[in-house]
């Protein structure tokens, strides 16, 4: 791609991760990503509220890490908050003024409101006229939903008040729903309440299949994601005419740091976005591509045609 | 900050019914409905399907025939309107506004701050597709948007409903009988990933415009587009293809890994409900016939006032239940996530 084309080039982020992975994994992962070409890292755990392998003294030493390597950090909250308990923990969270603060709920929101904050995608902005609303309530940056298409970020960023910035998700599994059960103890005949962690054991997720063996969706405790990698490379033309601010990038258990490298290749010098595609399908977790929604059409298609538009 | 819902414990519960058309509208305030909820014929509520819905002189019509009888109307705009649709969802708003309404239903914040700032004196719940599932969340629209109600998601245990019921700057509504959704309304996108059109963009999931039911060797299958949701033998009943409902594999084993074809029914938990100072119970099932909506409305209205009466000796009736299992998704039913062991 060339640069000289751009009027600013989008920041790269690196979403929260979004299964349980150990301690050591997750420490040892910051500090690769310490020294990647990242410019935005979200923290925390936003699934679900059993998984505490890491306190939060522990993620906000390595916020203090990344932040020292030159990182932006947020620290993400939770996205579904239904015990006293879990509303206890988002008021600790949100208390502390000394990390910017991703909102997964209204609830976040609601105690953020006044100062700055980010919302993810979980908090549902579909129009113009809510993301002016949350403007006003201190709104600095905010995560496209992951249904909408382009032709709706297209009007709304035409609309938005512009401090605000706007970020989307190019790359990972699509987070497509959150319940109050739990899908990986349930596939193990276990009660949630005592669900052993077997979350530990799916570093990318329980795979599901329909009964044509056909790779369907992933079970990650209470979340249900997509199986395919929502995989925005060939779109990214349309990213930059969009203006969006912020490209996220949701972290697998692997290969993060050249998906990372990748993105950033492409968005700084002469890549070849096409090669860059051959690349990430290589590294891929199991189930390919999708860019549906992006391109307002089933989530789970992959539409190679914007491939063309922005192979440049 | 509790003040409303413990005023509210003195009152009795209300029932809030389903209506589609004018007849089921009719049939739920004969039956002993204290409110019906409606939609508009279009994407602007959560029931969009063919056939179904009001338009402004069915409504109007409604209105009247409901207010005669003592009931109130509630309308449902509770689906998230993207710029290019906005007008639509306004237009609908003022037609709400200036049919005198008794509360509109909404779940998006923009529909919300216009509904608050265009239509004051306009009474406000938020749907159980606003995703509140806690009081901070709740009093965010509270406090925003002046809404006098929460549908609470069928997300919560009892006793999270209960820790809400104390802590709620509103009176709650609960899902008392019917379809089931077992994530958390408003914030899932599985049939868009899917089909294109979700409850949030559409108004529908699992939508009938993308089943297919197949006739094959083994059996009949049914698909939403491309995607198998399940098969069955010869003889087994076969369940509309609701996407979390289906049989899928997960490491070998071929089951309902998300949810079985079942239906909500919580009327075991009534005292406890009303003892939490619950202001209101919701039937689901804007989609089901007149038919549903009279048998529905009748067991609930019974419940109700037998609870009412006398709720340390609350049982349900066994005709009771064995209406309801009749009308149920999959001849069954379960208390949901308000049991614990269900999640």
């Amino acid at each position: 791609m060339k640069p000289d084309k751009l009027s600013s080039i989008p920041k790269l982020s690196l979403g929260p991760i979004q299964y349980y992975w150990d301690r050591k994994t997750v420490i040892a992962f910051y500090k690769r990503i310490a020294n990647s070409k990242i410019d935005i890292v979200y923290l925390g755990e936003t699934v679900c509220s059993k998984r505490r392998l890491l306190r939060r003294d522990d993620w906000i030493d390595i916020a203090n890490q990344l932040q020292q390597a030159g990182k932006e950090v947020v620290l993400s909250s939770m996205t579904l908050i239904e015990a006293s308990s879990d509303l206890s923990a988002l008021k600790t969270l949100c208390n502390d003024n000394s990390f910017m603060i991703e909102a997964n709920d209204m609830a976040a929101v609601q105690q953020l409101s006044g100062r700055s904050f980010i919302t993810g995608p979980s908090v549902n902005i579909y129009n113009s006229r809510s993301l002016q609303l949350l403007a006003k309530k201190g709104l600095k940056r905010w995560v496209l939903p992951v249904e909408l298409s382009k032709f709706t970020l297209a009007e709304m960023q035409k609309e938005k008040p512009v401090h605000i910035q706007t970020e989307v998700l190019v790359y990972g599994r699509l987070p497509l729903a959150y319940s109050a059960r739990c899908f990986t103890a349930r596939a193990h005949n276990l009660p949630k309440d005592d669900c052993q962690y077997r979350c530990l054991d799916y570093p990318d997720g329980l795979m599901l299949a329909t009964q044509e063996k056909e790779k369907f969706l992933i079970l990650n405790g209470i979340q249900t994601q997509s199986v395919k990698t929502n995989n925005l490379i060939s779109d990214l033309k349309e990213l930059l005419t969009l203006q969006v601010d912020v490209l996220r990038i949701s972290p697998p258990s692997t290969h993060c740091e050249k998906i990372i490298d990748i993105f950033y290749q492409c968005l700084h010098f002469e890549y070849s976005v096409d090669m860059a595609n051959t690349e990430l399908q290589s590294i891929m977790p199991p189930g390919g591509s999708c860019n549906g929604y992006w391109n307002d059409r089933n989530g789970m298609d992959w539409i190679s045609a914007s491939r063309d538009a922005s192979a440049y | 900050m509790n003040y409303v819902s413990k005023q509210n414990i003195d009152k009795k519960m209300q029932l809030v019914c389903p209506a589609g058309n004018l007849p089921a509208l009719k049939i739920a305030v004969d039956n002993g409905a204290d409110a019906v909820y409606i939609g508009f014929k279009d994407d602007t509520n959560a029931r969009h399907f063919a056939g179904l819905n009001f338009n402004e002189k069915r409504t109007r019509e409604g209105i009247n025939y409901a207010h005669s009888k003592g009931a109130r109307v509630f309308l449902a705009i509770n689906t998230y309107p993207q710029d290019s649709g906005w007008s639509r969802w306004q237009h609908a708003v003022d037609l709400a506004a200036k049919l005198n309404i008794d509360a509109l239903i909404a779940a998006d914040i923009g529909v919300l701050d216009y509904a608050a700032t265009r239509w004051p004196d306009l009474r406000l719940h938020l749907s159980v597709q606003g995703s509140a599932t806690n009081a901070e969340s709740i009093r965010f629209y509270y406090e925003n948007f002046s809404i006098q109600r929460v549908v609470l998601p069928r997300v919560l245990s009892l006793k999270q409903v209960k820790q809400v019921s104390e802590s709620s700057p509103v009176p709650l509504e609960v899902f008392g009988f019917g379809s089931l959704c077992v994530m958390v309304e408003g914030r899932c996108l599985l049939s868009s990933y899917v089909t294109g059109q979700s409850p949030n963009t559409y108004g529908a999931c699992s939508p009938a415009s993308a089943v297919k039911w197949q006739d094959t060797n083994t059996g009949l299958q049914t698909r939403l587009n491309t995607v198998l949701i399940d098969k069955y033998k010869a003889n087994e009943p076969a369940a509309y293809p609701t996407l979390c409902k289906g049989r899928f594999e997960v490491e070998h084993n071929t089951f309902y890994a998300i949810e079985e074809p079942t239906s909500l029914n919580t009327i075991a938990l009534l005292p406890e409900l009303q003892a939490m100072g619950i202001a209101a119970i919701k039937i689901e099932g804007r989609q089901r016939s007149p038919a549903y909506v009279k048998q529905v409305t009748q067991v609930w209205r019974a419940a109700l006032d037998v609870c009412h009466d006398d709720s340390k000796n609350f049982q349900p009736k066994k005709e009771w239940l064995q209406t309801l299992h009749s009308v149920s998704e999959g001849r069954s039913t379960t208390l949901g996530a308000y049991h614990r062991p269900w999640q």
